[in-house]
């Protein structure tokens, strides 16, 4: 019997919920084949038996070692993958993520799928988008072991009644190691993982007109910043809230663009979120062709207003 | 200090993309050098330039035009480039990619190796560890601050929300992040320069391709949207929209 594989990732002593929508996806390949589903931490982490099972996991492995190192996880996820015949590896496309994806694959001799954003699960297909999301191919891998990663939120823990068990396993060596880690967004998810999302251009300004977008966020519970590539260049904001073709790729559920003009590179990186509010003062102004609501008018105004409205509902 | 960086020829990220036959339509689309493989050979030269000795090659896999990518990186200071030919390498997956770079690499003496992040075609992230674990060294991916000293690297990343620092020894693989340099431009003596630089050109077989495309299609469609209205009088029609229609709130 064949064993579907998930990297799971872990930062300070937790699972990152990404792991979970790979666990998810993982359960719909098994619903599928029959296949069982195998989660690996591949380093100690707090794991809940309950999640993970409720997420679509049947087995849950830990190694035993402590750090990171990008060579001595993939060298764990390979064996591991080779002991329990593994036909499918999938994995979260953090940065982490997409680091192991091309190594395991190495390892197993196989092919491998970044970033994807569905899969088939009878036809063993995976779609991706590709030129920076200006299209999207389905590919199938011609390789012993499927190996994929997945982009955040567009898959979903199983939801399941189901508890999983663990046991530990023993860790590969290294040869690089992560030997330092510092947050830095401040309390707020990441832009590339939240399920919702403010992002402000050039239209907002000046950096100090972001308190404004902070009111907003803060009254909608998870929403990260983003910024358009205009404003990462003027030094406003960081490259890490970037949103776009040479920035972070996103897909919330609720994008919000204030005072962005919707360019080509920008639309590439949002263009899959669920519902897109647009507030610009220019009625012509592309992002308003891709947005699901259009507010016309000075984001210095409509912002406050917003954050008022959305205050009073408590979210 | 022998380095090595891997770059590829990709459509420029303003390219209007149409799609026929399961492929990009190369009509009227501008290629150029991948942006984050920019990043790659400025950091190669610099290292070489601080190291004061050592050398710069770049390598390619791709289609006969892909020469004048490489020129472009010769013009910017490397000292070789070679062209691994092979009609199906633009549309090549990572994995098979990773292959035949990995066999031009061996035999080649090297401390490092430099990648791009990711190349905008295809937005792999994937050939940089994928040939760095078919040669056996270390990786460390999206680097945005580095530093090689005594035969060490010690680099920074940023992750969801946090900056992480990691260390290697060399040899060691890297793959550059926006943010690392500022890519130098070509200046017209290193244009007149790259002319005489040598350039092999070797004809690859890239076998079974390890992923095959079984289709390519444009985006699907956004349904249209509404404009609600003008300035903050919008706002409450706007909350009532996302609660009650789309349900987000
Ligand atoms: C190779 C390459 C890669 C790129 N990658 C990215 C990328 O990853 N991400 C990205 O975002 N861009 C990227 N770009 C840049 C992109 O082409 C645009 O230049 C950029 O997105 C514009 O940012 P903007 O919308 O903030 O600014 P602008 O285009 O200047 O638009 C500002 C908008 O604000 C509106 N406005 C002005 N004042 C107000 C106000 N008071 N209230 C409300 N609205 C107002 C204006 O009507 C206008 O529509 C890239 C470009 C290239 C060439
Ligand atoms: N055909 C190629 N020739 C040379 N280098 C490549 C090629 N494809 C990818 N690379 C290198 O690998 C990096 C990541 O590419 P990818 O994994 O395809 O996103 C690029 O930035 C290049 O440095």
């Amino acid at each position: 019997m064949s064993n579907i594989l998930v990297v799971l990732e872990s930062r300070d002593g937790s699972l990152r919920s990404a792991s979970l929508e790979a666990v998810g996806a993982a359960r719909l390949i098994a619903e599928v084949s029959g296949a069982s589903v195998l989660a690996l931490a591949t380093e100690t982490c707090e794991l809940d038996a309950g999640v993970l099972g409720a997420a679509g996991a049947d087995l849950v492995l830990m190694a035993k070692t402590s750090g990171h190192s990008a060579e001595g996880a993939a060298a764990t996820v390979a064996r591991v993958a080779k002991e329990h015949q593994a036909s499918v590896v999938l994995l979260a496309a953090t940065v982490r993520g997409r680091d192991l994806t091309g190594r395991i694959a190495a390892l197993l001799e196989t092919g491998f799928a970044a970033d994807c954003t569905a899969l088939d699960a009878a036809a063993m297909t995976f779609t991706r988008p590709i030129l920076g999301g200006k299209a999207f191919t389905t590919v199938k891998i011609n390789g012993p072991v499927a190996v994929a990663s997945l982009r955040a939120n567009f898959f979903a823990a199983a939801g399941r009644e189901a508890n999983a068990e663990v046991q530990e396993v023993v860790a590969e060596a290294g040869l690089s190691r992560v030997t330092a880690i510092n947050a830095q967004s401040g309390g707020r998810p990441d832009v590339s993982e939240a399920t919702r999302v403010i992002s402000g251009g050039r239209g907002m300004g000046d950096a100090a007109n972001w308190n404004l977008l902070e009111a907003v966020a803060d009254a909608i519970p998870g929403c990260a910043l983003g910024a358009s590539r205009a404003v990462v260049d003027s030094g406003w904001r960081p490259h890490s809230e970037q949103v776009g073709q040479t920035g972070k790729t996103v897909a919330p559920e609720l994008y919000i663009a204030a005072g962005i003009s919707g360019a080509i590179q920008h639309l590439a990186g949002m263009n899959c979120s669920k519902v897109i509010v647009a507030i610009n003062k220019d009625a012509d102004a592309p992002i308003f062709k891709h947005a699901t609501y259009g507010i016309v008018g000075d984001a210095l105004e409509v912002l406050p207003a917003l954050a008022a409205e959305l205050q009073k509902l408590n979210l | 200090m022998n380095i090595i960086t891997f770059v590829k020829r990709v459509p420029s990220t303003t390219a209007n993309v149409v799609i026929t036959e399961n492929q990009l339509n190369p009509e009227g689309v501008e290629f150029v050098l991948n942006p984050y493989d920019e990043y790659a050979v400025e950091e190669a030269l610099a290292i070489k330039e601080a190291a004061g000795e050592g050398s710069v090659t770049a390598i390619s896999l791709g289609a006969g035009e892909a020469q004048k990518e490489l020129r472009t990186v010769l013009a910017m200071g490397a000292d070789a480039a070679v062209l691994l030919a092979s009609p199906l390498a633009p549309a090549a997956d990572g994995a098979t990619t990773a292959r035949a770079l990995a066999a031009a690499v061996k035999g080649r003496e090297f401390d490092l190796l430099l990648f791009g992040k990711q190349a905008v075609d295809r937005d792999q992230h994937g050939v940089g560890p994928a040939v760095a674990t078919l040669l056996g060294v270390p990786c460390i991916t999206e680097v945005v601050k580095l530093s090689v000293a005594d035969g060490k690297v010690i680099a920074e990343r940023e992750v969801e929300g946090a900056r992480e620092t990691i260390e290697a020894s060399l040899p060691c693989a890297i793959t550059c992040q926006k943010g690392l340099n500022t890519p130098r431009f070509a200046s017209l003596r290193g244009i007149m320069a790259a002319k005489k630089k040598p350039m092999e050109v070797i004809d690859v077989d890239l076998g079974t391709a390890a992923v095959e495309v079984v289709a390519m299609n444009m985006p699907p469609a956004r349904p249209a949207g509404r404009i609600l209205g003008e300035g903050a009088a919008a706002v409450p029609e706007l909350v009532a929209a996302l609660r009650n229609e789309s349900k987000v709130l």
